[in-house]
């Protein structure tokens, strides 16, 4: 099951854990990317903490904490080439895992179908 | 975004995925399609079309007919050689303030008697009043045509077999027909690779670009690509490497003003600021435009303060521009740093999100350029 933000993040369900992106539509607006800064693992952040820093072609963004929880793993692949974020933002581009503080919070995000409204 | 002008081929971007922002009062394509990466890329590997119909285009002629009128009533606005530029050549060149900072800069040719500018859409009504009001004795006609650069090291090789613009050098201009459309040409361009800068008429312009673009070698580039490339080769952007507090040898411009206009010259001063950048070049400014290449990946972009040492402290310089280069796979940017601090190789430090990141001085372009001297 795969749930969406209103800031274009996607999570996505493993095991105890979620694993958190940025939507396709995300990676299109923001362009080709160049440069991912990930959090250490193991802290514990907020909802609205800004998390990720990712610079594209053209900007400097952060890509904030979808919920509360502990980020427990990242993805190094994503600082080596931050292109996988454009190419594959749902599979291989993903930022972190997280174990949410509240695991009943993801049941409020957004599905596909209200996500797809909001981008359309 | 219906305030803003637009050129010949705003109907073509849009048409063919320009995504379209302002820019200089213009509806420009940042990009289309492929992306920023993707077009700077091909541009250096193979062919790119730009559209920079919002420059301005200026024709310069003596009320006597002669160039040397004009010459020399262009002269007295700009710290450059114009009257011995031969006919048929272009040079860079700069408009300065009393105070010997950079107002524009622009490009200028020697078209018989005639002179050709090519100055910065933002800058342009400005230059033209500027024009207007010093070259008194001169007719200075702004031309309602489009702007096309074709760059790349394959610019050369999409022209038609024995057409003369292959045999142009760096610099040059001529007038000529391309696919059916009579141009004014330069062999020059804003990407560090060979390339043309191509004058068409409004009527013409769709026209050609299309046949330019039919060429399976030729990929169209947007706003954002130029800027990059423009960055690797180590070109300023007026607004953001120079202006008004900016002078030439602060901004490392010293190569723009001949022997002729320096001190000793034949024709030595005589144009807004000469006290002060004639000075500079005898003695050198306090201050330099340098490269900087940050040691980490993370892109530093202008308006990045720079430090000696990672203990932050007072500001010594800063960065002016700056971003990824995707051909340098890697954060490139040029700023300005005490004189005492721009030698090739010295390390001082840039604030980024509350650090003091390493940063080497670091000699330009970036890139090898492909100019056809």
């Amino acid at each position: 099951m795969i749930k969406y933000t209103e800031e274009h993040e996607w999570l996505k369900k493993d095991g105890a854990e979620v694993i958190v992106g940025i939507t396709d539509y995300a990676q299109a607006q923001l362009g080709d990317l160049v440069f991912v800064e990930l959090p250490s693992e193991g802290i514990t952040v907020a909802k609205g903490d800004e998390v990720v820093t990712i610079e594209s072609v053209k900007a400097a963004s952060d890509i904030i904490a979808p919920l509360d929880g502990e980020i427990t793993e990242v993805n190094p692949k994503i600082v080596d080439e931050p292109s996988l974020v454009n190419e594959d933002p749902l599979e291989d581009g993903w930022f972190f895992k997280m174990r949410l503080a509240n695991p009943s919070d993801f049941d409020g995000l957004m599905d596909e179908d209200e996500y797809k409204k909001l981008t359309d | 975004m219906t305030d803003l002008q637009q050129t010949g081929l705003a109907e073509w971007h849009r048409d063919n995925g320009g995504k379209m922002v302002p820019f200089a009062g213009y509806e420009m394509p940042v990009q289309y399609a492929p992306g920023v990466l993707k077009e700077h890329l091909h541009c250096r590997a193979s062919a790119g079309l730009f559209d920079v119909g919002h420059m301005g285009q200026v024709r310069i002629t003596a009320a006597d007919g002669n160039y040397e009128t004009a010459a020399r009533a262009l002269e007295a606005l700009i710290p450059m050689d114009v009257l011995g530029l031969g006919d048929g050549r272009q040079r860079y060149g700069l408009f300065t303030n009393d105070v010997g900072g950079i107002e524009d800069d622009l490009m200028f040719a020697r078209m018989g008697e005639a002179l050709m500018l090519v100055v910065n859409a933002a800058c342009k009504e400005a230059d033209i009043a500027r024009l207007q009001g010093g070259m008194t004795d001169c007719e200075v006609e702004v031309l309602d045509r489009g702007l096309i650069a074709l760059q790349g090291p394959l610019a050369h090789d999409i022209l038609p077999g024995g057409h003369p613009m292959r045999d142009m050098r760096f610099m040059d201009m001529i007038e000529t027909e391309l696919f059916g459309a009579a141009v004014t040409v330069s062999r020059s361009g804003y990407t560090g690779e060979d390339g043309y800068e191509i004058s068409v008429a409004q009527e013409d312009v769709v026209g050609l670009w299309s046949k330019l673009c039919a060429d399976e070698r030729v990929m169209p580039i947007g706003l954002g690509a130029r800027d990059s490339l423009r960055l690797e080769a180590g070109l300023c952007l007026y607004g953001s490497d120079l202006d008004p507090t900016t002078t030439p040898v602060e901004a490392t411009l010293n190569w723009a003003i001949q022997k002729i206009r320096r001190s000793g010259g034949a024709r030595a001063g005589g144009f807004p600021g000469a006290e002060v950048i004639l000075a500079q070049l005898d003695h050198g400014a306090d201050r330099r435009r340098v490269g900087l290449l940050p040691e980490g990946r993370a892109p530093m972009r202008g308006g990045t303060a720079l430090y000696m040492d990672d203990t932050g402290g007072t500001p010594i310089g800063q960065i002016t521009s700056g971003g990824f280069g995707p051909s340098c796979a890697a954060p490139v940017a040029m700023g300005y740093v005490p004189t005492a601090q721009a030698s090739p190789d010295t390390q001082i430090f840039a604030e980024l999100r509350g650090k003091y990141l390493p940063v080497k001085i670091a000699a330009m372009p970036f890139i090898t350029p492909g100019y056809k001297r």
